[in-house]
């Protein structure tokens, strides 16, 4: 368990409506090792998102356990959450989150204010360093709405990055994009995967995305349908 | 998120809808500045009553005859006869201490003289009298002891008899005035002095000998107060002791029987004066307090649109690992440094409107470091307490519910 990033036993998540109850999760057990490209795949409605946002600690299962990096985080408090988020985890939204009239390089820093000690001028380097790992290296003054959305979502990649996490999760990064832009992005996510070895989970519902990880976990009804390494990867 | 960093991130915010932080800061700098300006103005009329009994003497002791009666039967102060001058030579031998001594006897009657006639105060009393209130003449002199002694017919005027009787600013010593059909020769003008603490005219008065009210005007024996000042440093309140000793002595009272006299010093009349001035300041201050209470509200009100505008903000800040207490004082700090910039403004605002007060109504307004000081301190404590619920609204937003907020 412990060469697992990712461990997950049982895990459930039922939403309470008030009345009626909703079984997002129904008992979904995973592992992802380090350095795989896992795309989560299914219909609306599957639960694959949920699982997502679970996995980001940006919420808390109803049961099971899930295990990051060895460390069960089901069970801590909200504020060690936080920590995990901001030292474990990078996040990729489908809709960019980017701060407007704040510019790409401080948007970057973002995840290093809430890192505790670090300096005025390390938050720059860092987040410089980040952004010209997306190809963004003259854009450190722009602002997201002098930006393409290809180019904001790179920026919130390199936000994704700035913490330099063991863990990258995207949750469909590329819903808002055209193809070209979409096929960009992944090369992004792949490079970062091979050269750096950054494991990342993300979540698509086009098939041709989930092609350029190397396994692909699909879901429906809450449950793990289908489990399968990607043979023919693709590169973008 | 260091605290500086959170000011940084406070301020920005605050610049981003430059528009509504200024009206919103509006309510706390009117609230604030209407609490400076009142309490300016409280303050500004205490320290010039202060100042009006500073001018009357802050070391002088009233005595006035009390009020007498046979029986169950009361009649009102200054009704008993038993206070006479000898009472005032027996203070100024047996009673250390004493510097000045002036017995009094006042009536109010007609002044004739050749021009004009007027109504008016005229005081006997004794040649002590000018040194005692500290009251110097404005042409010619005071009258002197032996004029006392002799119960002559000489009369200082004050400037308002002088400017009725003989025209303003005129120069009326070796005149003739009339009182009662008596004709008593000017030999003074006293300068002006205003108006007294209480609101009477200090200088629509006539001042003669109190020996010629006695003999000449009323036929009496008595005198009706008798004003003592004290010599620099001696403690009223002894003073005031050893001369209620001797004059129950004088006056023959057993004990257990009332004082047919009144020992009193300006400074508890002062107190008086002052405390119901600094009950009137507080009623202002308090009016103008309920302002910025208003202030806050707005203020409570515009962090709660903020919270609500930058859902998506704050749920962004929590997934990339921001801590509730974080995003608490992110929106904390942002309401104290709206309300502490609508204070400092206040504060300045509440200056420029008492100077301006002072200037043009004539009123002494007197700003305080201590009404600064709580102004200031209030309108941190408005931040805190109206900023608190958003802040905490904010702080316990679930991240994923606010990242789909819409």
């Amino acid at each position: 368990m412990s060469e697992s990033v990712i461990s997950v036993r049982d895990l459930t998540k039922t939403y309470d409506l008030g009345e009626t109850q909703v079984q997002a999760l129904r008992g979904v057990s995973l592992d992802v090792a380090p350095g795989e490209f896992v795309a989560l795949t299914g219909p609306s409605g599957s639960g694959k998102s949920t699982f997502m946002h679970l996995l980001g600690c940006l919420d808390r299962p109803s049961g099971g356990h899930y295990f990051l990096n060895g460390r069960d985080v089901s069970t801590l408090s909200s504020r060690e959450l936080a920590r995990v988020r901001n030292t474990q985890i990078g996040f990729v939204f489908q809709g960019f989150n980017l701060l407007s009239r704040t510019s790409a390089s401080e948007n970057v820093e973002l995840p290093l204010l809430y890192a505790g000690s670090v300096s005025a001028a390390e938050r720059r380097q860092r987040a410089t360093q980040a952004l010209e790992a997306v190809g963004l290296g003259d854009r450190l003054g722009h602002h997201p709405n002098q930006l393409s959305g290809g180019q904001q979502q790179r920026v919130a990649i390199a936000r994704a990055l700035v913490n330099t996490p063991t863990l990258l999760l995207a949750d469909e990064p590329t819903g808002n994009l055209d193809t070209k832009t979409s096929v960009e992005v992944m090369g992004i996510f792949q490079r970062l995967n091979i050269e750096r070895g950054i494991t990342i989970v993300l979540v698509t519902h086009e098939a041709d995305i989930a092609e350029y990880g190397t396994r692909v976990v699909a879901f429906r009804d809450g449950l793990v349908r289908d489990d399968s390494a990607i043979e023919h990867r693709r590169i973008a | 998120m260091s605290l500086l960093m959170t000011f940084v991130v406070a301020v920005k915010a605050l610049r981003r809808n430059a528009m509504r932080t200024a009206l919103t800061a509006l309510g706390m700098i009117i609230g604030v500045a209407a609490v400076i300006v009142m309490v300016a103005i409280g303050t500004g009329a205490s320290a010039s009553i202060q100042s009006q009994i500073q001018s009357a003497g802050s070391n002088i002791v009233m005595v006035t005859a009390g009020s007498g009666g046979f029986g169950p039967v009361r009649q009102g102060q200054g009704a008993v006869t038993t206070l006479t001058a000898d009472d005032a030579d027996a203070i100024r031998r047996e009673v250390p201490g004493v510097r000045y001594i002036s017995p009094g006897l006042n009536t109010r009657t007609q002044v004739v003289a050749p021009a004009g006639n007027w109504n008016t105060q005229v005081q006997g009393a004794g040649s002590d009298l000018a040194a005692i209130r500290s009251w110097p003449a404005q042409f010619g002199s005071f009258f002197t002891e032996e004029d006392v002694t002799a119960a002559h017919k000489v009369a200082v005027l004050g400037s308002v008899v002088r400017d009725q009787l003989f025209g303003v600013g005129a120069d009326p010593t070796g005149e003739i005035v009339r009182i009662k059909n008596q004709p008593f020769q000017v030999i003074g003008v006293l300068t002006s002095k205003g108006q007294a603490a209480m609101g009477q005219d200090q200088d629509d008065t006539v001042i003669i000998p109190f020996t010629t009210v006695q003999k000449k005007l009323m036929g009496v024996q008595h005198v009706t107060n008798v004003t003592v000042s004290a010599e620099n440093g001696v403690p009223l309140d002894t003073m005031t002791d050893e001369i209620s000793a001797l004059l129950r002595t004088r006056h023959k009272l057993q004990p257990g029987t009332d004082d047919d006299f009144l020992v009193r010093t300006l400074e508890e009349m002062a107190s008086v004066l002052t405390s119901t001035t600094t009950t009137m300041t507080y009623l202002l201050a308090g009016i103008a307090a309920v302002s910025l209470i208003v202030g806050g509200i707005g203020i409570m009100n515009i962090m709660l649109v903020s919270v609500t505008e930058r859902t998506r903000e704050i749920g962004l800040r929590l997934a990339v690992g921001a801590r509730d207490v974080d995003v608490l004082l992110q929106f904390l700090v942002e309401s104290i440094v709206l309300s502490l910039a609508g204070g400092a403004i206040g504060i300045a605002l509440g200056f420029g409107i008492s100077y301006g007060v002072q200037r043009v109504m004539q009123w002494s307004a007197m700003v305080t470091p201590s009404a600064v000081a709580m102004s200031f301190g209030v309108a941190a404590a408005i931040g805190v307490f109206f900023g608190f619920y958003p802040a905490r609204k904010a702080a316990r937003l679930n991240p994923i519910d606010a990242l789909r907020y819409e």
